[in-house]
């Protein structure tokens, strides 16, 4: 049976238990005045959720051994015998005869394997059946058992109450389940690499060409300094050069002077600016602003000036963080006591010395929060740099030069044809893992600065 | 601060100071005032300034995204003669009418056929090359709908080389504009189908975007079932039942990170967890989803905790003073009433999930694909990737499908944003 006619089957079972429970728990309420702990859609909930829960349970832990189990049954059969030893090879004609027996694939490139899918689907078929056959049974027996369950006195809604939050747990679980991931899938790439490549190299050269690796010194062609210059350059300078003065001004004006129907015109705009896809961006730094980039340099005497300049890629991704600070800037300025501002107008102070001197230093902390954040958005943004930046990584303060960040050496590093654990692609996650730290590090901050500021005025 | 501790300052004795009020009539007051003036209002138009920057580079993009993209559509044809009757095609009209009518055209040597007619009449033009890879297909289609063309001289528009496609549109070099000059008069322009239909080639006049179309939506189905269901359970128990202590407190530490944690370190995880501990797949939207999801859960949830958030206690209190058990008053009173809310967050979410870029890269969905995909695990791009790929091609004929594709892009993820506005200016409820 195909894995979504057993999952019809298995669902009509647990419709059948909902409307049997429900039915045999409507027909004990009838005609009493006693009162009970549940509804009989409580009882029918109960009965689905017994059919339903062992079959699933089941079917998960099956799916995760299964193949294992066909492999062996596969190997006791006498054609596996002409297999190659434990190795690549082995692992190669078993995967091809699997994808011939799924019919994945069409030709086979070992002549055995064309031998062996039969076999293999021959297994695959058997412990298909087993797994069918038990997980109706499995169904059909909860779905049973739970229904001898609904009597008068049994209370289903707190059991299915039970469930109910035991699921909202589980789905709460799984934000740390998947931090968790991340750091140790990071963290134990990025050790593998260490193994290889020492840590004062990576953190401490100056020089990356991750092309030629030489094997005995592979440290020596991996140093980051560059990349790690590269991405403060573009990100924490170059972009914010942009983004404050545009953001903080556009905030200032639509909060201080703007009417509202400017601002309701406005300030969804920007949103449109936010809701741009960054490949859009990318596009558009590589099409249009990286030549007039290199025109402009060429014109102010740069000749070199790249075509894949830091400025191009700089101010593009400033562009595209410019909502973000704005609308940061916007609920920090909105924060300040309408005190304080009052205040100094009825001083005799004007709008703009207001905001100067009493608004713009009272919101400055958050202000500075909200910039970190964009910094760490800057920091990790990919698809400006992969398309409008450079690959090579120089250490220069020019913005005409090129310039490259730890974002796109990862996707250069990665979109390769190496194999999957060579220096080049455990490269790419030490990278991650010191992208991950270092935007972690800006956010924890930012939150914290935000944090004490909300605190002063509240 | 009490008296006895600290000495009180010694008290000044009070000079009489002869204050008299500022004149502000005399030359000095007025220059300053005017400048104090000069400065407000430079400090306001350079506000102004700002914004209009923002929009201007706004409206910028936009026009010339569609300035480059609007070609994209439209395809130029060529008027080609072709005599079928005495093309030595083995195919008889008879054949056309049953069942077999493809298996009988695949044989019968239409694009060799094609190729002759263009070489005799675009002999001085570049015969053949004038053609697109596609054009003996759109003969094929016609065949197919009227077999009775077999027998006679008949004059079909097919779709000409990329060269001469943007030639016609008024770019490309110096010879191939005149090569269009030439044959302008048999030269018509038409909405380009097969952009709609096809999916990537190698040949841009035959690309098409349905095929990453299609990869978004079935990534996108795998997201929302994955991202939505969890992040609205996972909301509701912190919300609503989590106690305070120190696990609570990592959860939501861990949401609040992950909702920071850039995109591309999602890639990495799917592609050392999913490819490379569990084998899945590559390049199928399978795992781009579930990479997705794990990106999109936590918007979800944050947008769906301060929806959850604004409905007011007393909701829940008059729910429990009628005996409401705590799922019942959270699942048939609170979930309802800030379902517009999560529904808007969700949306949004879901539109940062289409336009993401660099997470699939890294599970590998950059490779040519050049057949939409029909299961979740089959091979499979998506848009904002196809964009990525075509931006790459060196073929000039890829600018104009680049930014046609950005085109559709930014209309879906205009329409998501528009339905979310909507969605929250039509239910949203101020307590």
């Amino acid at each position: 049976m195909s894995p979504l006619a057993l999952a019809f089957v298995i669902a009509a079972l647990a419709l059948i238990g909902w409307i049997t429970g429900r039915a045999r728990a409507a027909r004990f309420r009838r005609g009493t005045t006693r009162r009970f702990s549940s509804l009989p859609q409580h009882h029918g909930w109960f009965v689905a959720m017994g059919t339903l829960l062992p079959a699933l349970l089941f079917l998960t832990v099956w799916h995760l051994t299964s193949p294992a189990l066909v492999t062996e049954a596969v190997l006791a059969t006498p054609g596996a015998a002409n297999l190659p030893p434990p190795g690549l090879d082995r692992a190669a004609i078993l995967a091809e005869a699997r994808n011939l027996a799924a019919g994945h694939a069409f030709g086979a490139f070992h002549a055995l394997s064309e031998q062996l899918a039969p076999v293999y689907a021959a297994a695959q078929a058997r412990y298909d059946w087993i797994a069918t056959a038990v997980a109706l049974l499995l169904a059909f027996v909860g779905g049973a058992l739970s229904f001898l369950r609904v009597r008068p006195g049994f209370s289903a809604r707190t059991h299915v109450e039970r469930v109910i939050m035991g699921a909202l747990l589980g789905a709460s679980l799984i934000a740390i389940v998947t931090t968790i991931g991340i750091i140790v899938s990071l963290l134990f790439e990025s050790a593998r690499f260490f193994r290889v490549v020492p840590l004062t190299d990576f953190l401490l050269g100056t020089h990356w060409s991750p092309q030629v690796i030489d094997p005995r010194d592979p440290g020596a062609s991996l140093g980051a300094v560059p990349l790690f210059w590269g991405t403060f350059f573009i990100g924490a300078v170059i972009a914010m050069a942009v983004a404050i003065p545009f953001g903080l001004m556009s905030a200032i004006y639509l909060t201080q002077y703007a009417r509202p129907a400017t601002r309701r015109w406005v300030k969804p705009m920007l949103e449109i600016l936010a809701g741009v896809p960054t490949v859009v961006y990318g596009y558009f730094a590589a099409l249009t602003v990286a030549p007039a980039v290199r025109d402009l340099g060429v014109a102010l005497g740069v000749s070199w000036a790249s075509s894949e300049s830091a400025l191009a890629a700089g101010a593009v991704m400033g562009v595209m963080i410019i909502p973000f600070v704005s609308s940061m800037a916007d609920d920090s300025l909105s924060a300040v006591p309408a005190a304080m501002r009052d205040g100094s107008l009825a001083m005799g102070a004007t709008s703009s010395e207001t905001i100067r001197q009493v608004l713009l230093p009272a919101a400055l902390p958050g202000v500075v929060g909200g910039v970190l954040l964009a910094v760490s958005r800057a920091v990790g943004e990919t698809m400006i740099v992969v398309m409008a930046a450079s690959g090579v990584a120089t250490l220069t303060l020019n913005p005409f030069a090129s310039a490259t960040t730890v974002t796109k050496q990862i996707v250069d590093l990665l979109t390769g044809e190496a194999a999957f654990d060579s220096a080049k692609t455990l490269a790419a996650f030490a990278l991650g893992l010191t992208l991950f730290v270092i935007t972690l590090l800006l956010n924890i901050v930012a939150l914290i600065v935000v944090r004490r500021y909300r605190e002063a005025y509240e | 601060m009490s008296g006895t501790l600290v000495p009180e300052a010694p008290v000044r004795a009070a000079v009489p100071v002869e204050r008299r009020p500022t004149d502000w009539r005399t030359a000095s007051m007025q220059r300053r005032v005017r400048q104090r003036y000069a400065a407000e209002r430079r400090f306001r138009l350079l506000g102004l300034a700002a914004v209009v920057a923002s929009a201007a580079f706004l409206l910028f993009l936009l026009a010339s995204m569609l300035a480059r993209g609007a070609g994209g559509f439209v395809e130029t044809r060529v008027a080609l003669p072709l005599d079928l009757a005495r093309a030595g095609l083995n195919v008889t009209p008879a054949q056309l009418r049953g069942p077999r009518a493809d298996l009988a055209l695949a044989g019968a040597g239409l694009e060799a056929a094609v190729d002759t007619a263009a070489e005799a009449a675009f002999a001085r033009g570049g015969g053949a090359a004038l053609l697109s890879d596609a054009a003996w297909l759109r003969v094929r289609e016609a065949v197919k709908r009227d077999p009775s063309l077999l027998g006679r001289r008949v004059t079909i528009d097919v779709p000409v080389a990329s060269r001469l496609d943007i030639a016609f549109k008024g770019g490309g070099t110096r010879a191939d504009r005149a090569v269009a000059r030439s044959l302008a008069p048999r030269l018509s322009r038409g909405l380009n189908r097969d952009f709609f239909r096809g999916a990537d080639s190698t040949d841009p006049t035959r690309a098409g975007i349905w095929g990453a179309l299609k990869g978004s939506l079935l990534t996108m189905v795998v997201t929302l079932l994955l991202a939505f269901p969890i992040g609205v359970l996972s909301a509701l128990y912190l919300e609503e039942y989590a106690p305070r202590n120190r696990w609570t407190d990592l959860i939501e530490v861990s949401i609040n990170n992950l909702a920071a944690v850039p995109s591309i370190i999602f890639g990495l995880l799917g592609l050392a967890v999913f490819l490379g501990t569990f084998h899945m797949p590559r390049s199928a939207a399978l795992v781009g989803g579930l990479t997705l999801a794990l990106m999109t859960t936590p918007v979800i949830v944050i947008a769906a905790r301060n929806a959850i958030g604004a409905v007011p206690p007393s909701i829940r209190d008059a729910a429990r003073a009628l005996g409401a058990s705590p799922v019942q008053v959270v699942f048939h009173h609170v979930l309802p009433l800030a379902l517009p809310g999560i529904l808007t967050g969700t949306i949004i979410g879901m539109a940062r999930a289409l336009g993401e870029t660099a997470p699939l890269l890294m599970i590998g969905m950059r490779a040519f694909i050049a057949a939409p995909p029909e299961r979740l695990t089959d091979p499979a791009t998506v848009l904002p990737v196809q964009i990525f790929l075509w931006s790459d091609d060196v073929q000039a004929g890829f600018v104009e499908k680049t930014s046609a594709a950005i085109i559709v892009l930014l209309v879906f993820l205009l329409a998501m944003n528009g339905l979310a506005i909507y969605l929250r200016n039509r239910f949203e409820t101020r307590w």
